[in-house]
């Protein structure tokens, strides 16, 4: 399978995300914010940084670059698309996974490990994750306390598109272990139609066990499941 | 002439920086403050000339669009 990896100025994730891709024997290129096309791509993730300095609102001016046009049609075909981090607040900036992402409730950076809690495994993103498995997987935000009214979240929840919630090791969601004050300590969501998603944790920052943690494979190989021939 | 743009967040959306904000007025002594809003302010030069009334049809669509996020912002749009 093919990864398109879009980059904007101020990305920092993107060579991440395309090492995580090939690390599991896929191919992944990066495609510049100014690309109309995004090729012959199987599917794209947006990835994780500070696009335009993060200027105005994060994510609210990258989701105006040409490629970001390529990404919506690709999309409304039915196409896999990953937002992580930055990525998944210009995937909310652009109105293609609803609510935004506002500043940590305690105006602190979070740089950390956090526990995530799968709610719906029926998705192209989750579907290889085992079972009650916990993900563990790091976090590195300033902007990241997801927010949308109380009509989005109940659509949310009943949809089933609540994929990841922040949880203590014991897979509770408690407000202790929520890092930035989100509502239902929601950390990653996908559009009714379930292929677009997007998370603030980093998958690809925890695809390698040299890196402490390889549990962010299970969403990448979910992807790559979907997509495989004879997949869902 | 200009178009000034003040944006805040909206009621229901928490605001840490005004939450802050207001704690350290209360602290410093300041009475009767109830509630403090952090926001963004935009200055927006027009040419001269501009009528008045297609420039505030425009920028409405523009603050709508791009200059605030209307999931989590108001914003009240001024032109002088």
């Amino acid at each position: 399978m093919h990864f398109a990896v879009l980059q904007f100025p101020a990305s920092n994730c993107d060579q991440d995300c395309v090492h995580a891709i090939r690390v599991l024997g896929h191919t992944a290129d990066l495609v510049w914010h100014k690309e109309a096309s995004l090729g012959n791509s199987d599917a794209v993730i947006v990835p994780g940084g500070f696009s335009y300095g993060d200027y105005l609102r994060c994510g609210a001016i990258a989701r105006f670059s040409p490629v970001m046009q390529a990404v919506s049609e690709f999309a409304a075909r039915g196409g896999l698309v990953l937002g992580i981090c930055n990525g998944f607040q210009i995937l909310c900036e652009a109105g293609l996974l609803p609510g935004a992402l506002i500043r940590n409730r305690d105006l602190q950076f979070h740089c950390e490990q956090v526990f995530l809690k799968t709610g719906n495994r029926e998705t192209p993103f989750t579907r290889q994750i085992p079972p009650a498995k916990l993900l563990r997987i790091p976090i590195a935000h300033g902007d990241g306390c997801y927010f949308a009214d109380e009509q989005t979240l109940e659509q949310l929840q009943t949809g089933g598109q609540i994929l990841w919630q922040y949880c203590d090791d014991a897979g509770e969601l408690t407000d202790n272990s929520n890092p930035n004050g989100s509502l239902l300590n929601i950390a990653g969501i996908c559009n009714a139609s379930r292929n677009v998603a997007g998370l603030m944790p980093h998958p690809d920052r925890a695809s390698e066990t040299i890196l402490g943690s390889d549990d962010g494979r299970w969403i990448f190989e979910s992807m790559l499941h979907a997509l495989a021939p004879g997949g869902p | 002439m200009k178009a000034k743009i003040i944006i805040t967040p909206k009621k229901a959306v928490l605001d840490p920086q005004g939450k802050v904000v207001e704690n350290t007025l209360i602290h410093m002594g300041y009475q009767g403050v109830t509630g403090v809003h952090v926001g963004k302010y935009v200055e927006i030069d027009l040419a001269p000339g501009t009528d008045r009334e297609t420039a505030k049809a425009t920028l409405n669509e523009a603050a709508h669009k791009f200059l605030s996020n209307p999931v989590i912002e108001d914003y009240r749009l001024e032109i002088e």
